[in-house]
Formats: structure tokens, C-alpha cells, sequence
């Protein structure tokens, strides 16, 4: 193997998908290339970004929660104010820009909890492109207003009954309809994992999130944050938040995965706490599987985080010890829910709740002036009726 | 490693799939020798696996049954050895790369080689990424097989027909595997393409052939094998014994 494999974070991603899509692969990275280095690209990513998406999103300092927490000073970014309600919006905006610049006109996505659906609809409404999105029947079930929203944007949503009719096999579907469409279609994949370029590709969209905090923190504090905290699943919103403090070496990472009933019940989708290395939907990473390589289902309270993978950049900064995982159960994301919803007025997705939590006790055991910046990247309307299921009204 | 080579050797050739496990271990070999019984050439027998994604909804279906029924990749190898009891058929193992990286490269090669395998397909294995387990199937003298489709460009054509051995899969239409009703013309251009950067290498073509006039239009734009999978399957789904997979295989394979 060569020294530095392009397609390739250390041993982790590469390129594991049937020859048929190698092409459009090859395409892809070709024209994201092409367009990175293209100042027209990113004059119209910008555009859309600000007035249409909203963004910068604020980056606001949570008074009562760090007077709840009592230690580090605990700022949000909130992603949950972003136009959709979630970071989605970052990485759709710029594929979807992609996308027709490559003269495609129909495109393809996958969700779980609906936002990169959700986003992906809002996405082709306001280019004018074709949307069909692959969501699992079970995720339909729990998130019937995102499915609503999808659908009021002009966007197909086809249910997905087999496995665990989840995420994992929203995106089995929609591999197959892309090897199908593949001449006409792109393909929308929602999180930085998959095959090579989509983690990185989606890592630089996303990367929008902490250039934004970075430069916020350095207006209202003076200082780089010591934590940064965001919860992971395929980890989109937390390699986003990373990845522009890379070089400072100071400043720590910390994913928050979804540890569901508890790692050691089996019942969870954390990733890296709770699997191991094989190759899934295109790349090697951390994954949930049994001891003959088939994939396991999953559980989490977050749809969106009811996912067996990981992106291929997360494992590698897990073997290398650039970021630290850990698990928050279903329980604790609620408390954390809760929590946000009652000190700070902002009702969080039940996705970030997990880093919230993570981020709450982590702050609580450090120094006053430290500071940790949580990213919430969604906001939790659309998980009231799991939460009301789960809690009820009090 | 000539063994699959030879027996595609003069054209008009069938290759049946069969998923391991499916509907059970002893009727997937039953219905396996039935194939053989009616004239398949090679058995290409599929290590099921959770999420198929370069198959279509009967080979999913079957994977997910004999799963369920408790087979598993290293019992595969169990069946080949059943399998070599009677014939010497060659077979091909279809399966995707996660349980042989599970396995381990060297171990699965190890372990086919053992059983009597003579090849592999890894359907999520493009060229790029097979270099090391090209390297152990032919430390052990088996096939690694390739796939080209109508997408494939004519210099990785010719790449990944210099990568194959036993013979070159060609897809021959966009999509997953599972029957279809028509081809579009686009097939024999793919063939003739793959012809040009095979030389020698016998050309096998699957993916949606469920008829005998389907696998006669791919001897005519030049295939050496049809390979066909989900038919034989939708009939075992559908009830067929083996006796009735081996009347299907021999109407497919009988000359028009």
C-alpha cells in the first residue's frame, strides 16, 4: 500500500463498492476538485449559506447551564438555527450546488431521523432538482413530520422495509438505485462516511461549523475553547466541528455516541466504543458487527444516530488519540434534553442531547475558566413525539 | 487455476448461482448438484451476507433466509466440501468483503483452497481495493474474478481485465442482480468492449438473464458463459425441488 493513500484517513475508508459506481466515484471527485478551486464555487456555496441557510449560526454562551454544571464555561453552537433545524443544511447546500454543476438532475439521498432528507428536499426545491429519499419504515414511523416536510418540498420518499428497516438500510437501497441510475443520478450521501471522496467532501462542507466557532470563540473570549463536543453517528456535525482545530493541540475532541440501553446490553450503535474494524457502504471503519462479519442492528432514541458505522476520519482519530468517544444511553440523552429544554429555553434534537450530556459532565470537573463548545446540531422539535411517548406530558 | 478457464472453454457455457443455505445446507447442495445434473458448467455459490448491496431483492431475500437459518461464511466451506464428495465441478465463491476481512485475506483464501474452491468474486472489491487478496488467491492457485460493466471506461477495462483470472464478469446492465424482462442494446457494446481488453480470457455475463433466448443473445454479441442466479432461486422461493432446478438449468442450457 502506498505511503499516503488519497482515498484513504490512516488504514480507514477507501473505496468498497461494486464496479458499476466506480465511474461516477472517479467523476465526483474529479468535479468536487475542480469546483474547490473554483472561486465561482464557493462564491454561490457562500451566498446560499448566508441568506438562504442563515449561517454564521450563533455561537451562543449558556449562562445557566454553566451555573448548573458549576465549572468550565459551556458555549453552543448552534446548528439547530440553521434553515432545517439542523447541520444538514452545510453539507446538502454544497452537494447539491455540485450536483449541477455536473449537469445531474436527479438526485438521491438516505435518512434516519429525516434531517438530511428534510435538507436534501430543501436542497433541490430551491435548485430546481428531482429528490427521491430512502428512509427505513421504522425511522418513517418515529418521524412523521419530517417525512411530512420532505414531502410538502416536492421530494419522493420511498419506505425501506428491509432489516432493521433503519438507516443502514435506507442507504442499502439507495446504492441500489444509484447503481441503477448512476448516468443520471447523483447521489446525496448524508454523513462524512461511505466511499472516497464523500468523507472528505462532506468534512469540508461541514467544516463550516467550527471555522465559524473558531473564529466566534476568538471574538467573545480571546482563547481557543480547551473541549470540543458533538455527538456521533456517521459523524458529519462532529468532524465538522473538529476538523478546523486540528492543529491546535490543545484544544480536545470528544464524540458523543449513541450508547442506547447501555454498551454492554448489545442494544446500542456506538461504533467505536462498542465494534470493531470491518468495510460497510464503501469504506473500512469502526463497525457493529457479530463475529462472522454480518452487520448488527442497532438502537438508539436518536434516529439519526441508529447507525452500525462510523466515518472513516473518527476511527482514525480514535486509534491516533486525536479525539476521545464515549457513550451517552438513551437515558441520559433524555435528562440532557430535558435539561437544555428547562435552563436555556432551546429544546435540542434527541441526536445533540447526546453531546450535551457528554459536554455537562465533562464541564462540570473542569476548571471556571475553561471553556467547552458543545455543537447542537439539530433542534429537537421534530423528536416530541418520541419524547412525549418516552417521558409524557408532566 | 485453470480449472474454471477450461470449463468455459469453447463458448455457450452456464454458470448457475445457488446461495449457500438457502432453503436449507442440504437442499442448497442438492439443488446445486441438480444444476450440474442439467449442464451447468461452473457453480457460482453465494456466501450470504447482511447487506447485500450489488443484489436485488431474491438474492437479498435468500441471503437473508439461510442467514437467519444459521449458515455462516466458514460453513460454506463445509458445503463445498459436500459438494466435492460428488463433482468436480468448478466453483466460484460469491461473497462481499466483509467476512473475508473478518476471516482475514489469507485465512478465506486458505480456508476456499482447502475446501475445493477454485475461485472468488467480491462483488465491493473493485480492482483498487483487491491487490492483496489477489496476491494470496494466487499464492494458493485460485481465481479472483473481476467485474466490468456498462459504466466502465476502456482504460480500466483493460486494467481490470488484466487483474481477472478464470474469466471477466460482465454486468450487463446497470444495476442490481435480479431477473429482467428485456436488455437494452447497450449489452453488446459492454460485451464486444470487454471482448476487446480480455484476450483470451473466457467472458462470463450475468446479472438479469432468466431465459434461454436471454443467455442465446449473449453467445451471439460473443459471451462465453451467461451466468444466471436469481431465476433458479425465484424458482426454489417458489417451491422447485431439485428435480425441477435441474429441468430449468438443462431448458436454459439447451442449444436453440
Amino acid at each position: 500500500m502506498p505511503l499516503k493513500d488519497r482515498t484513504r484517513f490512516g488504514q480507514y475508508g477507501g473505496q468498497y463498492v461494486p464496479e458499476i459506481l466506480m465511474p461516477a466515484l472517479e467523476e465526483l471527485e474529479k468535479a468536487y476538485e475542480k469546483a474547490k478551486r473554483d472561486p465561482g464555487f464557493k462564491k454561490e456555496l457562500n451566498e446560499y449559506m448566508r441568506h438562504y441557510g442563515g449561517r454564521p449560526t450563533p455561537l451562543y454562551f449558556a449562562r445557566r447551564l454553566t451555573e448548573k454544571c458549576g465549572g468550565a464555561k459551556i458555549y453552543l453552537k448552534r446548528e439547530d438555527l440553521c434553515h432545517g433545524g439542523a447541520h444538514k443544511f452545510n453539507n446538502v447546500m454544497g452537494q447539491a450546488l455540485l450536483c449541477k454543476r455536473m449537469g445531474k438532475t436527479r438526485v438521491i439521498a438516505e435518512t434516519g431521523a429525516g434531517q438530511h432528507g428534510t435538507a436534501t428536499a430543501m436542497a433541490a426545491a430551491v435548485l430546481g432538482l428531482k429528490a427521491e429519499i430512502y428512509m427505513g419504515s421504522e425511522d418513517i414511523a418515529r418521524q412523521e413530520m419530517n417525512v411530512f416536510r420532505m414531502k410538502l418540498m416536492g421530494a419522493k420518499v420511498h419506505p425501506v422495509d428491509s432489516g432493521s428497516r433503519t438507516l443502514k438500510d435506507a442507504l442499502n437501497e439507495a446504492f441500489r438505485d444509484w447503481a441503477a441510475t448512476v448516468e443520471s443520478t447523483y447521489y446525496m450521501l448524508g454523513t462524512a462516511a461511505g466511499p472516497h471522496p464523500y468523507p472528505a467532501m462532506v468534512r469540508d462542507f461541514q467544516s463550516v461549523i467550527g471555522r465559524e466557532a473558531r473564529r466566534q470563540l476568538l471574538n467573545q473570549e480571546g482563547k481557543l475553547p480547551d473541549l470540543l463536543v458533538a455527538c456521533v453517528g456517521g459523524g458529519s456535525n462532529a468532524i465538522g466541528t473538529f476538523h478546523p482545530f486540528l492543529g491546535d493541540e490543545d484544544v480536545a475532541f470528544l464524540g458523543a455516541e449513541a450508547a442506547g440501553s447501555g454498551i454492554d446490553t448489545g442494544r446500542h450503535s456506538a461504533s467505536i466504543s462498542g465494534g470493531s474494524v470491518g468495510v460497510l457502504h464503501g469504506c473500512k471503519s469502526y463497525l457493529l458487527q457479530d463475529e462472522n462479519g454480518m452487520i448488527r442492528e442497532t438502537h438508539s432514541v436518536a434516529a439519526g444516530l441508529d447507525y452500525p458505522g462510523v466515518g472513516p476520519e473518527h476511527s482514525l482519530f480514535k486509534d491516533i488519540g486525536r479525539a476521545e468517544y464515549v457513550g451517552v444511553t438513551d437515558e441520559e440523552a433524555l435528562f440532557a434534553f430535558r435539561t437544555l429544554s428547562e435552563v436555556e429555553g432551546i429544546i435540542p434534537a434527541l441526536e445533540s442531547s447526546h453531546a450535551v450530556f457528554a459536554g455537562m459532565q465533562r464541564a462540570k470537573n473542569m476548571a471556571k475558566d475553561q471553556v467547552v463548545v458543545i455543537t447542537v446540531s439539530g433542534r429537537g422539535d421534530k423528536d416530541l413525539d418520541t419524547v412525549i411517548k418516552l417521558l409524557g406530558v408532566q | 487455476m485453470a480449472h474454471i478457464r477450461e470449463a468455459l472453454a469453447g463458448g455457450r457455457k452456464l454458470i448457475c448461482f445457488i446461495t449457500a443455505g438457502y432453503p436449507s445446507p442440504s437442499l442448497s447442495i442438492a439443488h446445486a448438484l441438480a444444476c450440474v445434473e442439467g449442464g451447468a458448467d461452473v457453480i457460482e455459490l453465494g456466501v450470504p451476507f447482511s447487506d447485500p448491496v450489488a443484489d436485488g431483492k431474491v438474492i437479498q431475500f435468500t441471503s437473508q433466509k439461510a442467514l437467519e437459518g444459521g449458515m455462516t461464511p466458514r460453513k460454506v466451506f463445509d458445503l463445498v466440501r459436500e459438494i466435492r464428495e460428488s463433482s468436480d465441478v468448478p466453483i466460484v465463491l460469491m461473497g462481499y468483503y466483509n467476512p473475508i476481512f473478518q476471516i482475514g485475506e489469507e485465512s478465506y483464501v486458505q480456508l476456499s483452497a482447502e475446501s475445493g474452491v477454485d475461485g472468488l468474486i467480491v462483488p465491493d472489491l473493485p480492482c483498487e481495493e483487491s491487490r492483496s487478496l489477489a496476491e494470496h488467491c494466487r499464492a494458493r492457485g485460485l481465481d479472483l474474478v473481476q467485474l466490468v460493466g456498462p459504466t466502465t471506461s476502456a482504460p480500466r477495462m483493460a486494467k481490470i481485465a488484466a487483474a481477472s483470472s478464470g474469466f471477466l464478469y460482465v454486468v450487463s446492465a446497470l444495476g442490481t442482480t435480479g431477473t429482467r424482462s428485456s436488455f437494452s442494446d447497450g449489452v453488446g457494446e459492454v460485451i464486444r468492449r470487454a471482448k476487446g481488453s480480455a484476450g483470451d480470457l473466457p467472458l462470463g455475463v450475468g446479472f438479469g438473464i432468466s431465459r434461454r433466448e436471454h443467455a442465446e443473445a449473449m453467445y451471439r454479441e460473443g459471451a462465453d458463459a451467461a451466468i444466471v442466479g436469481s431465476a433458479i432461486l425465484q424458482g426454489i422461493i417458489d417451491g422447485a425441488s431439485p428435480d425441477d432446478t435441474r429441468k430449468f438449468v438443462h431448458d436454459l442450457k439447451a442449444k436453440g
